[in-house]
């Protein structure tokens, strides 16, 4: 029913139960597919670039990030891909659901950034609201 | 191939790079006249700068879709050259910046830019906003509470606007509304025309009227040495945020060597020197500024505007040019930097301390800089100049064993954690565990065994590793014979 599950993935400990219960679903339906969507904060790239000054590559620390998911997804033998995408997390996340007809969003309830999703209202909220597609918000 | 990506880089992104320009130009107006008042000079020589500055490195910069332009940082370097020499002896140090940075991409140093501290880095960015801020208050404390009020209104349209449109930049929603307020209701304030006029003509090309000899050189040298480390730190710094928000690579080495082009180029305008900017260029991008037009477009469409609208501008209040700035450096602040500043390592928050209250204290970047560097090769030194000795008697012998690296900072404590006197006829020195970096090592160890040697024992060195003993071997005859 569900073959193209999008996982929205920061690296938190909500969207890590997020990504358990993607591939869970995903392993009900061979043709189900993951695709792990990753959003670098063009709003948090000053302070990326600053942390990571004597580090060489920004990128493979993102990369190894996502290898907890895609460790799981290898082991349950469920298809996935890795978007990487720039911007702010909420817009950008809607946004590539709905140009790629999405069947079923996946998203932690909270991200990494506590203190905005409580100004702000929250990305998942934001998400929730504006995605054509079913989303799934995991606790 | 490189021809196609290079007109890729111009036209890839018209459209997008078109807009972003013109927002970029808008924000750049409040900036290039603040920073040109920080620096003592008029706000013509910023607006100059920063249009010569952008419409050059969009030609011959590294990274497309940042934008270079007169900045608080070069500005703060340049007050007492200013203050001492004037306007000429500036643009002469700008163009000898210009020289430096060419070489720096010419001889490809630009990734050794990665081994500045972070520590250091954050320091800068820390030390930067806090002499921006402290740069903005001679325009409202101790005014009347009218000035206080123009820039709490201006820093609450900045702020607020942004959740009714993000299509306009709100610092100059802020700049429209409060001077106009300010003019309707005739509040006498300071404003822009009281700092310098605005003449409303393009920059012109002229040779700096200095006298060609070495008595200038000395002067404009150390100007020129700052500038020239200053600006390409904060490029280099945000050519990496805008890959990190682009994702995709640049050219570091061109980029340094297009700076320094640029300088030179802005120099002859009669610009001051200038260097990337970490808030423009991340307006920049989040416009859909991409390519090169970008920058092209931001530097035009600003002369434009000055010409068309330099009888407006002289009108901005001070206080309203205050307001900006302190968003300015609210925004350029590495706030998260406070937050972990107790998880940090102690050496690496007092090395950033140390940067910061370097920087105000001397309100020279490059100087904050040398000295976080310094501090932080201390604390490294310190670190791993721990040598261990530990010893113990084997029969008729006393082994010590020495665990640690073995150099010139490490080896002025090495001989007094031997005992000379002992009553034994054999010692060993093992340095199994150790590492020899240096002659000084050599020579300290030469000493130790020479020392037992006058007190009667025989002491011999044992387990030197491959690399250590190779280094004893070479050094020995040239150090030989003492």
């Amino acid at each position: 029913m569900y073959k193209k599950i999008l996982l929205a993935y920061d690296g938190s400990e909500h969207s890590k139960r997020a990504a358990e219960n993607a591939i869970k679903i995903a392993k009900c339906n061979s043709e189900s597919k993951v695709e792990i969507v990753y959003v670098v904060d063009s709003n948090k790239a000053k302070h990326d670039v600053l942390n990571n000054w004597n580090t060489m590559s920004l990128e493979e620390k993102r990369k190894e990030l996502l290898t907890g998911v895609t460790k799981i997804a290898t082991d349950e033998g469920v298809e996935y891909t890795i978007q990487i995408l720039q911007g702010e997390a909420g817009p950008s996340i809607i946004k590539y659901a709905n140009d790629n007809d999405v069947d079923l969003l996946i998203i932690g309830s909270r991200g990494l950034d506590g203190i905005q999703g409580f100004v702000l209202g929250s990305v998942s909220h934001k998400v929730a609201k504006r995605a054509n597609c079913p989303v799934m918000i995991v606790k | 191939m490189n021809e196609v990506n290079y007109k890729q880089s111009w036209f890839g992104n018209i459209r997008g790079d078109i807009l972003a320009g013109i927002v970029v130009a808008l924000a750049l107006i409040p900036e290039a006249i603040a920073f040109s008042i920080i620096a003592g000079l008029d706000p013509m020589v910023g607006l100059y700068a920063s249009f010569v500055m952008a419409v050059v490195i969009a030609f011959v910069g590294g990274r497309p879709g940042m934008i270079s332009a007169a900045t608080g940082a070069m500005a703060l370097v340049i007050v007492t050259l200013v203050a001492d020499h004037g306007l000429q002896y500036l643009l002469a140090a700008t163009i000898l910046t210009g020289i430096f940075q060419i070489l720096f991409g010419v001889f490809k140093l630009a990734r050794y830019m990665k081994f500045i501290p972070r520590s250091v880095m954050v320091g800068f960015v820390n030390a930067l906003a806090i002499l921006i801020f402290m740069s903005q208050l001679e325009y409202f404390i101790g005014h009347r509470p009218m000035i206080y009020a123009l820039v709490a209104l201006t820093l609450l349209v900045i702020y607020i606007f942004p959740y009714i449109s993000k299509a306009v930049p709100s610092t100059l929603v802020a700049i429209i509304i409060v001077t106009a307020l300010a003019v309707v209701m005739n509040i006498q304030a300071w404003t822009v025309g009281d700092m310098g006029t605005i003449p409303r003509t393009l920059p012109e090309f002229l040779i700096p009227a200095v006298p060609f000899n070495l008595e200038t050189l000395m002067i404009i040298l150390p100007y020129s040495v700052a500038l020239a480390v200053v600006g390409l730190i904060e490029s280099l710094l945000t050519a990496s945020i805008v890959d990190d928000m682009t994702n995709s690579d640049s050219e570091k080495n061109v980029e340094s060597r297009g700076q320094g082009i640029a300088n030179i180029a802005v120099g002859l305008f009669g610009g001051m020197a200038s260097c990337a900017m970490i808030g423009q260029s991340v307006i920049n991008v989040k416009s859909g500024g991409r390519g090169r037009l970008s920058a092209f477009v931001a530097g035009a469409f600003l002369m434009f505007l000055i010409v068309v609208l330099g009888d407006i501008v002289v009108l901005i209040p001070m206080a309203v040019l205050a307001g900006v700035m302190i968003m300015v450096s609210v925004s350029t602040f590495d706030w998260n930097s406070l937050r972990t500043l107790h998880l940090v390592p102690k050496t690496d928050a007092t090395v950033m301390l140390v940067t910061v209250i370097t920087v105000v204290v001397t309100h020279n970047l490059a100087i904050g800089v040398f000295a976080g560097i310094l501090l932080s090769g201390i604390f490294f030194a310190a670190k791993i100049s721990d040598v261990k000795v530990d010893s113990k008697i084997e029969g008729s012998k006393k082994v010590y064993k020495i665990k640690g690296q073995l150099f010139f900072a490490s080896v002025t404590d090495l001989l007094k954690k031997f005992e000379y006197q002992d009553d034994v006829k054999e010692v060993e020195i093992n340095l199994a565990r150790a590492h020899i970096w240096d002659d000084s090592a050599v020579v300290a160890i030469d000493k130790i065994v020479h020392k037992f040697k006058e007190n009667g024992i025989e002491a011999h060195v044992t387990g030197l590793n491959e690399e250590s003993s190779e280094l004893v071997e070479k050094l020995a005859n040239r150090l030989g014979g003492h």
